[in-house]
């Protein structure tokens, strides 16, 4: 930049990825209405392509300008801040499925609604006992947070890249078992997505819960690539601390999705 | 690509224009864009609002048929009503000014550009971020135009369900309009959703050395607020039209009986998003009305913190009263009573904000340029919009008056009223600052008065169709209603024309407006710190941080 700065936060240089992004979005989501109505996948797929490329290249820069020395204590402080809000904003997309779940576990639908309540679980439906795979996912993903909360200790106590890497690893393939475990589950599934309430909220909270288990064990895996290769101190981990908070995040979210829909629900 | 971008910026010493617009991660450059963009979609819906006045100037119809679309009617020739035509026009104008109009113009224009430079700072916290806002605003946008092309419903072009999106309509609905509609409500949530994390980091990381939350501006804080309202609700929005998307393509039945499933969740889903919704769109008028009134009264805004504290108080209210728009849907007497009590008790925080409004104008010296008119236009035509808020938030009165014209009278005057006077005060009051040439009074003037009476006259006679019982969202009326039609057309018409002269004022200013030399061109009570840079402000701002003896007048406890 021409001009002197003095101040520790970051002014970045212009950029193309938001706008391939957005254009990206935009392909992406053409294409999928497109496919919806009987067309072909082709356009959302190069739409998605778009996509995961923009968040590739993004994201490198980002770790690259980690690595340069633009990301000062203060612009540390603030992709904390960013990414809370991110997970909080998280947490109310889950509200919607939570709310579609108690609202029909409470108040079921029945002829006669509301003079009259139907039956939760719905006539008909026969849900998972939660005691088996569910249970064990349960353990599995509080073991593996477990494992991220090891790693993250030995990183910012002891400065110990072992400990570090190990605990990475194990909490990711912790998460992959839960992963497929619960592919193993909907496999088995009694009841169907689609005709009725039961399998609707069912597979869509879980399902996105899912697709959220995944996306944090990419990020805990780009963790673990990053730690191989010498990044992160004790001083300066924004992206491992964000990997860990996404992972407790999902977590938790698990939690109630077994207190609430497993358990509670059947 | 980023090192090759500095290379030409450095050389040339200014970015081209591709890397300037298309690439930006310079908060002014983006808040502008913002400005442009949300401009030009609301003039197409406005647009569309001057048709449908047109169309409902007389009883029977005349320009929407099915024959084709007319301009001019033509009593000699065939008409038959093309409903499916009306809806779609009452469905785009709404979707496009809550998603892509007010917000955008608020929020991401004004919002971009001042709430940074209010609190000191370089720029926003996640600069880039921010320019992934704007495209994706601009692609859900282009979306929602796809939408209104693409076939719908009715074996015609666009769906007509109303904003709302409420099924059955919109999960029954034929063609590919409403999963475009859906997805360009997505993608506008995702940009604003990642705009409001950026604004709340900002605000909380990046105030300039001295300023305590106590001490930021008023705008700064509505933006903040405003943010914290958009971070928690449409997320749950973006879980609501999903499940409309699965119903839709899926065979899902979140909202079909048959399948188990219960409409009614939609409803309290969206307004769960949609009442807030409200106060995104007016909180920032807030903040702006809040520096226009201190500035022309040449006094300090009054009761500064309970003005935070009552913007602080709406924004959590606002997530606890959306039922209110659903009194006739079948709720228990519990529920009713519930969401009455808790609406009434906005009418507090609002009340403080109104009065503290009137007590800076209290024995202030008063100056009437364009931006005050504007602000005393808002607090006139805002308090009218609460005050029959205030009679719907009746549940017994709402059962007589829900779906007729009084609602939309009430809607329009709160939000159409209330934040886009709002919008043209913060453009009068800002224009200088942001372009470095000053409109021309006299036409600012003109501009105001016509949009004054203008709107008036067209939401103000609606009041009395919704009392004699004219329901919203028809096509066409019956004879008894036709005089208080007419008048609300002409008013159209008249607001019409003074969107078209606004136009003009933005262009004379920008190509031969008077040059502003002073950084300051108002007077010594616009305080904030934009006020200390130069019109227009250099590309980066801030470089060294303002020490509080610029800003602080209140430094000696």
């Amino acid at each position: 930049m021409a001009h002197a700065k003095n101040h520790d936060y970051h002014i970045l240089n212009p950029s193309v990825y938001p706008f391939l992004g957005a254009v990206s979005a935009f392909v992406m989501l053409f294409g999928a209405t497109l496919y919806f109505h009987d067309g072909s996948p082709w356009m959302a797929l190069i739409g998605l392509v778009g996509v995961l490329y923009v968040m590739f290249a993004w994201w490198a820069d980002v770790i690259h300008e980690a690595n340069t020395g633009d990301h000062t204590p203060v612009v540390q402080i603030g992709l904390r801040y960013g990414f809370i809000l991110f997970i909080l904003s998280e947490v109310m997309f889950f509200a919607a499925w939570f709310w579609t779940f108690f609202k029909h576990a409470l108040y079921p639908m029945a002829e006669g609604y509301p003079q009259v309540m139907g039956t939760w679980p719905p006539e008909g439906v026969e849900p998972f006992n939660p005691w088996q795979l569910p249970l064990i996912n349960t353990l599995i993903l509080l073991l593996s947070g477990a494992a991220v909360t090891w790693a993250h200790h030995a990183l910012v106590h002891r400065n110990d890249r072992k400990a570090l890497v190990r605990g990475l690893a194990t909490a990711i393939v912790l998460g992959l078992l839960f992963t497929v475990f619960q592919a193993v589950e909907y496999a088995e599934a009694q009841f169907s997505f689609s005709g009725n309430i039961y399998g609707a909220t069912f597979f869509m909270a879980t399902g996105f819960h899912g697709f959220h288990v995944i996306i944090g064990t990419i990020f805990l895996t780009v963790c673990l690539i990053r730690a191989l290769k010498g990044d992160f101190t004790p001083e300066q981990h924004v992206g491992f601390e964000a990997a860990a908070w996404y992972w407790h995040f999902v977590d938790v979210v698990w939690l109630f999705l077994f207190g609430a829909i497993y358990i509670w629900g059947s | 690509m980023a090192d090759a971008a500095t290379h030409a910026h450095d050389e040339h010493g200014k970015p081209g224009f591709f890397t300037r617009w298309f690439m930006s991660t310079n908060h002014k450059d983006i808040g502008i864009l913002y400005l442009w963009t949300a401009g030009a979609l609301g003039f197409v819906s406005v647009l569309f609002t001057v048709y449908m006045r047109l169309e409902l100037m007389e009883p029977g119809v005349q320009y929407m048929c099915m024959e084709g679309a007319r301009l001019i009617a033509d009593p000699a020739a065939e008409c038959t009503p093309d409903g499916h035509l009306w809806n779609v026009m009452i469905t785009y104008h709404g979707i496009l000014m809550m998603f892509f109009v007010v917000i955008p113009a608020l929020f991401g224009g004004f919002g971009n550009y001042f709430m940074p430079l209010m609190i000191g700072a370089p720029d926003m916290a996640f600069p880039r971020m921010n320019n992934l806002s704007y495209w994706l605003f601009v692609a859900g946008a282009s979306l929602g135009v796809a939408s209104m092309f693409a076939p719908g419903g009715n074996d015609q072009f666009g769906s007509g369900v109303g904003w709302v999106l409420y099924p059955p309509l919109s999960t029954t609905e034929a063609g590919m309009s409403m999963d475009l509609a859906i997805f360009a409500v997505h993608l506008s949530g995702a940009s604003s959703i990642l705009g409001a994390i950026n604004m709340i980091t900002t605000f909380l990381n990046m105030r300039t050395p001295g300023m305590t939350l106590h001490k930021a501006p008023l705008f700064a804080w509505s933006i903040f607020i405003t943010a914290w309202l958009i971070l928690l609700s449409l997320p749950v929005l973006a879980g609501g039209i999903t499940m409309l998307l699965t119903d839709r393509n899926f065979g899902t039945t979140f909202f079909d009986p048959a399948g188990g499933g219960d409409p009614v969740l939609y409803q309290h889903i969206l307004w769960f998003f949609g009442h807030p919704e409200v106060y995104m769109i007016i909180l920032p008028g807030f903040g702006i009305i809040s520096h226009v009134i201190a500035t022309f009264s040449k006094k300090p805004v009054f009761g500064y913190l309970p003005m935070v504290y009552a913007m602080v108080a709406i924004g959590v209210l606002g997530f606890v009263v959306w039922a209110h728009h659903m009194y006739t849907v079948g709720l228990s007497l519990s529920q009713q009573s519930y969401f009455m009590l808790a609406t009434m008790v906005i009418a507090v925080p609002t009340g403080i904000k109104v009065f503290s409004w009137i007590a800076t104008l209290w024995g202030g010296s008063i100056d009437f340029k364009t931006p005050m008119l504007f602000a005393m236009g808002f607090l006139f035509l805002f308090t009218i919009g609460g005050v029959t808020g205030l009679v719907l938030s009746q549940a017994p009165l709402d059962r007589i008056y829900h779906d007729t014209y009084y609602v939309v009278a009430h809607f329009h005057y709160v939000m159409s009223l209330g934040a886009v006077f709002a919008i043209f005060a913060g453009m009068y009051y800002w224009i200088g600052k942001m372009s470095g040439r000053q409109y021309p009074e006299w036409a600012g003037k003109l501009h105001f008065w016509l949009f004054f009476i203008g709107a008036n006259l067209t939401f103000f006679p609606q009041h009395f169709l919704g009392r004699q019982g004219m329901p919203r969202r028809y096509i066409d009326y019956p004879e008894a209603f036709a005089f208080w039609n007419q008048l609300s057309s002409y008013g159209a018409f008249l607001s019409f024309a003074s969107f078209l002269l606004f136009i003009g004022i933005i262009a004379y200013t920008l190509l031969a407006g008077r040059r502003v030399t002073e950084n300051n061109y108002w007077n010594p009570y616009a305080d904030t710190l934009e006020w200390t840079l130069p019109s227009p402000p250099p590309e980066h701002t801030f470089e060294t941080l303002v020490e509080p003896e610029v800003w602080d007048k209140q430094k000696a406890h």
